[in-house]
């Protein structure tokens, strides 16, 4: 038989121990390891140096003191914290701490400490990464040596260190060897572990990389088409719209500024996203990206959906999905249209005057083309609320508003050549293709206007591009 | 960590593409079928028509492909069969 207690000088419990433990010595061999002091306790003559902590991972200590039982090599007992029943049971000797009260909980382990789970599975071979390791002669030039080999979208990286990499890998339950997809254009292989690394460089934290992978797996969707929306010449990238409670655990903004700048989350995962296409698929501007303009939110655009009004049906629930379930959606957006509605009082007026902003997605005279985002904000929801609206009736209203007839959208129809085909000219014509104008609530409190986020003309194509809403595996 | 052990992971697929230089242009197109691919997108059949006629008036061979649709890369097959039967080819944007 052979005892082993694991102990830290920084921890009330094991200094309360200390008598207990020189008790047991002078009756059964004791291997005695300290985390944090060798020399401690003093009373024994210090214990085995575990500092480097590689003895405590080894036996998954977890909280100190612990006092094990081995018999040859197997453990058989053990105990954390201080308990005099379970010391007894586990040390075989009674009559342990006379004095001392029967139980006090013990302290957190060096080995829990945070990082150092990570730090020490890497060290110790428990987590094998396989991206090729790049040495740095100098931490300072971290950033700039991933600039110089193309990593970046622009702005400063964060340098993924095997660390980094190994804590935001403790994000899922995954492994890092699992592929997830092939990543558009080249088509290569993304495996957890790249899109791990690439979540670091965007700046996500472990919480969020259960979104970043669903994120990813919802872009690689044959339906969603991201080779076409990274190669097209129009301004679109993907918009990431998060729903469910994954969105308020992460602390993602649906409210004021949620389509702006300012929020870690919603900035760094739509930022993951990309860096994955740039990085692992190989996508860059002018390469296989054709974008004539492109617009910022190909750094990254990525927002919650307000769900807290009760009376306001979220967007995922309205594609099918289950209340409360987390989702991704992408969607094929470019950049931001405010729509200033400050007259309105009635739902009907109010779905007259966004329609006329929608109106002018891709061009006032294309109709059936590309879909859109309306984000309605919380005061315009408000009125429409108030008139008994909620999002069928919104939607409908809509639709009705934003119907025109043919002959005003015909090619030359009012001295513009732009248009629709002439054969079309005794319909009355939708703007949108059904399924293609996505209505979102979120936004701040205290404006009455609302947003569009204009899609893609391949939207056109219903069968083949397709905005996609994926649940979010937690 | 310490200055010499500072170490970063490589985020990209790791993997190196063989370049190649481009084939040199025919130096006539005698005898050559000439591959016209429309991608599919609104007016590209048109384009494609306009060539054909004026390679055709010149006595040249034409072939014609499809791709099924502009929002997403040419099939393998397509990519092939022009490869197979072709010495040139013209892809038809659109707009």
């Amino acid at each position: 038989m052979e005892l082993v207690a694991v102990v830290k000088r920084d921890c009330e419990t094991c200094r309360l121990v200390e008598p207990v433990l020189a008790q047991i010595r002078g009756r059964a061999p004791l291997a005695l390891y300290s985390q944090d002091d060798p020399a401690f306790p003093e009373s024994l003559g210090g214990a085995q140096d575990d500092t480097a902590l590689a003895r405590s991972w080894r036996l998954r200590i977890e909280t100190v003191p612990t006092l094990i039982r081995f018999e040859g090599d197997k453990e058989v007992a053990r105990i954390a914290g201080w308990d005099r029943a379970e010391w007894e049971r586990v040390a075989q000797q009674a009559k342990l701490g006379p004095g001392l009260p029967a139980f006090q909980p013990g302290c957190g382990s060096k080995t829990q400490d945070p990082g150092m789970p990570e730090r020490l599975a890497l060290e110790h071979g428990d987590l094998t990464l396989r991206s090729r390791r790049i040495e740095v002669a100098d931490p300072e030039d971290a950033i700039e040596a991933a600039y110089d080999r193309g990593w970046s979208d622009g702005l400063p990286v964060v340098p993924p260190t095997p660390l980094r990499v190994a804590m935001m890998l403790s994000g899922t339950t995954r492994r890092p060897d699992e592929v997830i997809g092939l990543i558009p254009p080249n088509l290569s292989e993304c495996t957890v572990e790249k899109a791990a690394v690439n979540a670091v460089m965007a700046g996500c934290r472990p919480e969020y990389f259960p979104v970043v992978l669903a994120v990813i797996e919802t872009a690689l969707d044959p339906k969603f088409s991201m080779h076409g929306l990274l190669a097209t010449l129009w301004f679109a990238g993907p918009v990431v719209i998060i729903n469910g409670p994954i969105a308020k655990r992460i602390g993602m903004n649906s409210g004021g500024n949620a389509l702006g700048q300012g929020n870690r989350a919603n900035a760094t995962i739509g930022r993951a996203l990309q860096l994955v296409i740039r990085n692992v698929g190989g996508g860059v501007p002018g390469g296989v990206d054709r974008a004539v303009f492109g617009n910022p939110g190909k750094y990254t655009f990525c927002f919650a959906e307000d769900e807290s009004d009760p009376e306001w049906t979220p967007l995922n629930v309205a594609r099918g999905f289950k209340p409360g379930t987390s989702t991704v959606t992408l969607f094929h957006g470019d950049g931001v249209q405010g729509i200033a509605a400050g007259r309105s009082r009635t739902p009907e007026g109010l779905a007259r005057s966004l329609a006329m902003g929608l109106a002018a997605v891709c061009h006032p005279k294309l109709a059936e083309w590309a879909g859109a985002i309306l984000a309605i904000s919380p005061d315009h929801f408000a009125i429409f609320r108030e008139g008994g609206w909620r999002r069928s009736e919104i939607e409908a209203g809509l639709r009705e508003a934003l119907r025109r007839p043919g002959k005003d959208l015909v090619y030359g129809a009012h001295g513009v050549e732009e248009g629709i085909d002439p054969a079309r000219a005794g319909e009355m014509v939708d703007k949108f293709n059904p399924g293609t104008l996505l209505v979102v609530r979120a936004g701040g409190r205290g404006g009455l206007m609302s947003a569009v986020i204009g899609g893609w003309p391949a939207q056109r194509k219903k069968a083949e591009v397709q905005p996609v809403t994926r649940e979010i595996p937690l | 960590m310490s200055v010499e052990t500072y170490h970063m992971l490589d985020p990209t697929a790791e993997l190196s593409s063989e370049r190649r230089a481009r084939r040199a242009p025919p130096a006539n197109l005698e005898g050559a079928t000439i591959g016209l691919m429309s991608i599919s997108k609104e007016r590209s059949r048109e384009f494609l028509d306009t060539m054909e006629r004026l390679f055709t008036a010149r006595g040249l061979k034409i072939a014609r492909f499809e791709k099924p649709t502009h929002t997403k890369p040419a099939p393998e097959a397509v990519v092939q069969a022009i490869v197979e039967r072709c010495a040139v080819v013209v892809v038809g944007l659109a707009d």
